[in-house]
């Protein structure tokens, strides 16, 4: 799957990242406590989140993250788009609640980076 | 880290600038990747940076943040003004938090950065001083490279 099937799949904007949509995708975290997404995230995998400051950018840059999704709506702030297209990390937007937008890709063959947690690092 | 120390540099960070958070951590990743640090290294360092950076940005008024590379091993060394842990044993618990409202906003502040910092590191040390500040040294060694110094670079 590309980056541009989920965008399909969720109904989302693409907000910055145009020019990347054609980039795989195969797995995908969900949470709003970055901690959580720095203790868990897989690189190359999408992070869904309903956080939209600066730090989500930045918490998928050190990982590797292949693209932000936020989710309910929510748009991210001026300083979010900024630093984005600064690092090239592409961001989505969709009305989809976190639930909905997980349930949906995991529906089309994505998976979450981990299954659980326990054992594995 | 004597004879095999081949790059050192520290970098500022101020207390209380939650926008530029993590701006230090992405500029050690650079840096690493530029240096051909293995990809699993760079991105243990660069979390341990960044929970770092989080830490001093979140209850600091200053601290610096020191990289240090040799041959095997990548050393992070935090030191700050600040408040101080008064019971360091306690602060390592998953879910332990003295966080503000405003370090919560931005995705952190639930008791998962030490503990972040000592999953993704093989050595952790941590001296604080009570209204004086905190000392963290933290060591991701690249074992292939302590185990086998001699053998080339894999090719398949």
């Amino acid at each position: 799957m590309t980056l541009k099937d989920v965008q399909d799949i969720l109904e989302a904007e693409v907000l910055v990242g145009r020019d990347q949509l054609q980039k795989p995708v195969k797995t995908a975290f969900a949470a709003d406590l970055m901690s959580d997404v720095l203790a868990f995230a897989k690189p190359d995998s999408l992070l869904l989140t309903g956080l939209t400051n600066p730090q989500v950018v930045r918490t998928a840059d050190i990982l590797d993250i292949t693209a932000i999704i936020m989710v309910r709506g929510k748009k991210p702030s001026e300083e979010t788009v900024k630093l984005a297209e600064e690092l090239k990390i592409p961001i989505l937007s969709t009305r989809y609640i976190l639930f909905e937008t997980s349930g949906r890709l995991h529906a089309k063959g994505i998976t979450g980076c981990i299954e659980k947690v326990g054992g594995e690092i | 880290m004597r004879e095999s120390q081949k790059f050192e540099k520290s970098f500022d960070v101020q207390g209380g600038s939650f926008q530029n958070a993590g701006n230090v951590s992405g500029q050690i990743k650079s840096i690493l990747k530029e240096m051909g640090v293995s990809t699993d290294i760079v991105r243990r360092v660069a979390i341990i940076c960044y929970e770092s950076e989080i830490n001093i940005v979140s209850y600091a008024k200053k601290g610096t943040i020191t990289l240090v590379v040799t041959d095997e091993a990548v050393k992070i060394e935090t030191k700050d003004e600040g408040p101080g842990i008064p019971d360091i044993e306690l602060a390592m618990k998953e879910g332990y938090s003295t966080a503000t409202a405003a370090v919560r906003e931005m995705g952190f502040g639930a008791g998962m950065g030490l503990a972040n910092m000592k999953k993704y590191s093989d050595h952790l040390i941590i001296t604080s001083e009570v209204g004086i500040g905190t000392c963290v040294t933290m060591i991701v060694m690249d074992f292939s490279k302590i185990l086998h110094p001699d053998l080339p670079p894999l090719t398949l």
